[in-house]
């Protein structure tokens, strides 16, 4: 019952504190009334029996302390009271607090946003069990300059038949289907893989069921697997669908079951899978186009993988021919296998650490700035403290009510942080590159809120600790003797100012030089000719004629050349053509061709080569040049004529100069005919600008045994529309209009503008570019807030010296050179420092920069001219307050 | 102030707090004046203290405060002793008789 009653007590205590204290004040007021009408009954003067009452009962703030003390919540009340001061001081010093919260929140917010980029896309296993176990297998041919392929569907059956490092391996291949019948026709992203890839990651359809053994044998019946999203989308999420038949590519297929939500397979979520078949009759080592997912056996490593399966290549050559093994030697073949997630990561990770490491650079700029508005805070308040000290207050005290301002500063950051991390995030997913991996996972994510929450804290306690630890060191007394000038303590503390000062500029150094290697690389991307003209006026869109719709090569062709024709009638369009694939939209192929009269010797292996497979007109709509020669025309293609353009270096380095070039002829193997070259046109960038252009072939859509097929012919197209208008989307329901009018049922996809692919291939060193430059810009306001901040802070301690200075016939001009100079120092400190830093921070972005080295002389010296200037106009104002000073002012001050 | 008068012993004052109030309530000034009363001037209670005490005895329970208006119309806690608060007499008080009679043995014969 009592120990109830102590606990309400001293919960009423706890909420009522305020309303308690007011009854405890009127108690005591009432105390003293009562015992000055006593001793003004004794015959007192009134104001005689209020001293002596005052006196009796001594001090007021001591009983009133003590009272509370026993009202058993002395250290909750004490964190809130100190709270409460905090927040009075803080709103008192309105200018300090807004600042310190901008800083802060910018560091946090930033430091936030790319951390939850680099749990979701770094960090985070992959969503598979024991995904720790999963590996990607790859091959390499390094002796013809390839690094990684995909595997051969040979070489994928022999470590299935043979491998004792990996329990099973899988393979996939990406190939978009067009699905008619359910609505308008609509090309369909679809997956084709092994029987044995799902149940490797551990992954079961949530209804109906995976493939089996005979769903990837020769004859299958070709059943298919729904996405959730599309079973969802198409049909109503119906579980019935299992046993329905939909139409794929012109043949109906039985829907066998439905992936669990949220599937992803190397970053993609096609909509379909289906089943990919293999002969093991036809398959030869060669068709490096399969990509290998395996799961490794328990207690052996990525190293035993590699070993295990690269030693198989003899193996798969002796039981399913193809490529010699001579030929793969010359080539230095191999195989190798490293851990999924690095594989889905790949290259994007480097720039995501770099960003991170930037972001928290400015982190530290930050907190320095922060850190040094506290030193100054502290200093005003030292004489203060050392009052207090002197008047009972504990150290312990007063170092909690440090912390607990800085805390709470420290927290508020942390809140507006995340607040500022929320928009930044969705800001950051917009600019991101669409190729970068697993980006749709990303989310503020729990985590992140705790690495916020560690960050202000940590934030915090290195404020707070600031002032707690030169007052330990100084003593009470000091402070009171001192006047607040020119002490052994102020000198102490002005060195530390200084050194964070030299440290900002030095970090906002390394940003700006960053940046500035960045926009240089930029510009450089950009400016390179890419091999196409105005690519804002060409509209693309992926366009496929299925066999069911033109059954032979010839139909195909002509389908395309009517929706071409009708294309073009289109007011506002100038030209249009179409391509397997349009400048660097991602679409390969790669062959090593045989150029007559340029005989291989045995044992070499030509180059890979590009290919591509053209409409006539199409180097008209993208605006390359035919430096020789002619285009294809409509007769090649419908005649089957063995002809082909290719590039200027690709003619270059056979017949020394384009026009000797024509009439030249190559093929793509010994058994195919030869081919004539009769055009050349100028070189294209179509691996991205910030790569060499590859030679390119480029062969009629339509062709005669090519690959030994009888009717080789490339059904799935890019078309290029150009246009005289500055939306080309704008004509998307006519061009849409044309293509029904020769056919209704195919789909038109992946709209996008040229200058739009172009970008994308750029959006790595964009995305790169626009974070250092926010973060440089962020780095270096605030830099300038620091270096202002200490020079006007010296500027106020020394006003007295600048008197005596100026009354013993110093010139103003002296007095503000006196203080530039000491910016001055400071900026060159800084320089001198970020420049050695620098050095070794652009080495990790060397692999993003383009035409300018790590070290790049200009762009140092631009930055450091720039960070040199802004550093002097930040203690110009401070230097012009010191001329200003007026000398008996400044003596009479004390 | 007087330096011959005795301090008052540690935790002393709650027992009296709680004498004074067995016989009526009263609130703080009252208490103070009473004991100082009946000690005739020989006990001053430390006035800082006084209202700690008081807080404290209520924390425990052993007495309850309530608001009232005085005879000259100002308004002032009361303070009155609980069904515990009287155990809490009854203890102490046998507490203080054994150690008064200790030490004063101790005084009479060492």
């Amino acid at each position: 019952m009592r120990l109830i009653a102590n606990l309400l007590f001293r919960l009423r205590a706890v909420i009522y504190w305020g309303k308690m204290r007011e009854e405890l004040d009127e108690e005591m007021a009432f105390h003293i009334e009562q015992e000055t009408a006593k001793h003004m009954r004794q015959g007192m003067s009134a104001t005689q029996a209020r001293h002596q009452a005052l006196s009796k009962f001594g001090s007021v703030l001591r009983a009133r302390e003590r009272a509370q003390d026993s009202w058993g919540v002395g250290l909750v009340q004490d964190l809130s009271v100190d709270a409460r001061h905090s927040v009075r001081r803080l709103l008192r010093s309105t200018s300090f607090t807004a600042i310190v919260l901008l800083t802060l929140s910018l560091g946090i917010g930033g430091t936030t946003a790319i951390f939850s980029v680099v749990n979701s896309v770094l960090l985070r296993p992959l969503p598979f069990p024991d995904s720790h176990e999963l590996v990607a297998v790859h091959h390499t041919m390094p002796g013809i300059g390839v690094p990684e392929t995909p595997l051969s569907p040979a070489l994928y059956l022999t470590f299935r038949d043979h491998s004792r490092t990996v329990e099973d391996i899988g393979v996939w291949r990406w190939a978009p289907v067009t699905v008619t019948g359910l609505a308008e026709p609509e090309q369909v992203a679809a997956l084709q893989v092994t029987d044995g890839l799902f149940p490797l990651l551990g992954v079961h359809p949530s209804l109906g069921r995976g493939y089996s053994a005979e769903d990837v044998a020769p004859k299958s019946s070709y059943p298919v697997i729904l996405s959730r999203g599309y079973w969802a989308r198409r049909f109503g999420s119906d579980p019935a669908v299992l046993g329905r038949t939909i139409r794929i590519d012109g043949a109906d297929r039985t829907v066998i079951g439905v992936m669990p939500a949220g599937f992803k397979l190397a970053g993609l979520s096609p909509d379909l899978f289906l089943p990919l078949v293999l002969d093991r009759a036809s398959v030869s080592v060669g068709n490096w186009s399969f990509p290998g997912i395996a799961r490794l056996r328990p207690g052996f490593t990525v190293e035993d993988a590699t070993r295990d399966l690269e030693s198989m290549t003899a193996l798969a050559s002796e039981e399913y021919g193809g490529i010699p093994l001579s030929v793969l030697e010359s080539r230095e073949f191999g195989t190798f296998v490293r851990p999924l997630k690095d594989d889905v990561v790949g290259a994007a990770g480097r720039v995501i650490w770099v960003v991170f490491g930037t972001v928290a650079l400015v982190l530290l700029v930050a907190c320095t700035n922060v850190a040094n508005l506290f030193l100054v805070r502290a200093e005003s308040r030292q004489r203060d403290v050392a009052l207090r000290t002197a008047l009972g207050a504990s150290k312990g005290r007063l170092a909690r009510q440090f912390l607990t301002e800085s805390l709470l500063i420290g927290l508020l950051g942390g809140a507006a942080g995340l607040v500022l991390a929320t928009g930044g995030l969705r800001l950051l997913l917009h600019l991101a590159p669409a190729n970068l991996p697993r980006l749709e996972d990303v989310a503020l994510e729990p985590v992140a809120l705790l690495f916020t929450l560690a960050v202000s804290v940590l934030a915090g306690l290195l404020f707070g600790s600031i002032p707690v630890m030169s007052y330990g060191r100084s003593g009470l007394v000091e402070p009171l003797k001192e006047a607040g000038r020119n002490s052994s303590i102020g000198r102490r503390r002005f060195r530390m100012q200084t050194v964070f000062a030299v440290a900002q500029v030095a970090l906002v150094l390394v940003l700006l030089i960053g940046s500035g290697l960045m926009i240089r690389s930029f510009l450089g991307l950009r400016s390179v000719p890419p091999g196409f003209q105005r690519p804002q006026e060409v509209l693309t869109l992926r366009l496929s004629v299925p066999a069911s719709e033109a059954p032979t090569g010839a139909d195909a062709a002509r389908t395309h050349q009517q929706i071409l024709e009708h294309i073009v009638q289109i007011p506002g369009v100038t030209s249009a053509s179409a391509a397997a694939s349009v400048a660097m939209d991602n679409w390969d192929s790669w062959e090593d061709l045989e150029v007559e009269g340029f005989p291989v010797t045995e044992g070499e292996v030509e180059p890979l080569r590009r290919m591509n497979w053209i409409t006539p007109g199409y180097f008209t709509t993208i605006e390359n040049p035919i430096l020789a020669g002619r285009s294809l025309e409509w007769t090649d293609i419908f005649e089957q004529r063995p002809v082909a353009v290719v590039t200027e270096n690709y003619a270059r380095e056979y017949w020394g100069d384009p026009s000797k070039a024509i009439g030249g002829r190559i093929r793509e193997n010994r058994s195919a005919p030869w081919r004539e070259i009769v055009g050349v046109v100028g070189d294209v960038h179509v691996t991205g600008v910030a790569e060499d252009p590859p030679s390119v072939v480029y062969w009629p859509m339509y062709m005669d045994r090519f690959w030994s097929i009888q009717d080789y012919v490339m059904r799935d197209l890019r078309y290029a529309i150009r246009t005289s208008l500055r939306n080309p989307r704008g004509l998307l329901p006519q061009i849409r209009e044309a293509v029904w009018s020769v056919n209704s049922d195919l789909p038109v996809s992946q709209v996008m503008t040229l200058d739009e692919i172009l970008a994308a291939s750029l959006s790595r060193t964009s995305f790169t570019l626009v974070m250092l430059g926010i973060a440089a810009a962020v780095a270096l306001i605030l830099g300038m807030v620091g270096v202002y901040g200490v020079i006007s802070y010296t500027v106020a301690q020394r006003t007295r010296e600048m008197g005596i200075r100026l009354a013993l016939g110093a010139r103003r001009e002296d007095v503000r050179g006196l203080v530039l100079r000491q910016g001055g120092v400071v900026g060159a400190a800084g320089l001198a420092i970020g420049l050695v830093a620098a050095v070794g921070f652009t080495h990790l972005i060397a692999a993003l920069l383009f035409g300018v080295g790590p070290v790049d002389l200009a762009t140092y010296g631009a930055v450091s001219l720039l960070l040199l200037s802004v550093v002097l106009l930040a203690s110009y104002l401070p230097a012009r307050r010191a001329a200003a000073v007026d000398p008996m002012e400044a003596l009479r001050w004390e | 102030m007087d330096r011959n008068k005795p301090d008052m012993i540690k935790g002393t004052l709650d027992m009296l707090i709680l004498k004074v109030l067995s016989l009526e309530a009263m609130h703080g000034w009252g208490i103070s004046e009473r004991i100082q009363q009946i000690s005739r001037d020989e006990l001053q209670v430390n006035q800082g203290s006084l209202y700690a005490s008081l807080h404290k005895l209520t924390r425990e329970g052993w007495i309850k405060s309530y608001w009232e208006v005085t005879q000259n119309n100002r308004r002032a806690r009361y303070y009155t002793l609980t069904r515990a608060g009287e155990r809490r007499l009854g203890i102490e008080a046998e507490h203080w008789d054994r150690l008064a009679a200790a030490v004063g043995r101790i005084m009479a014969t060492a």
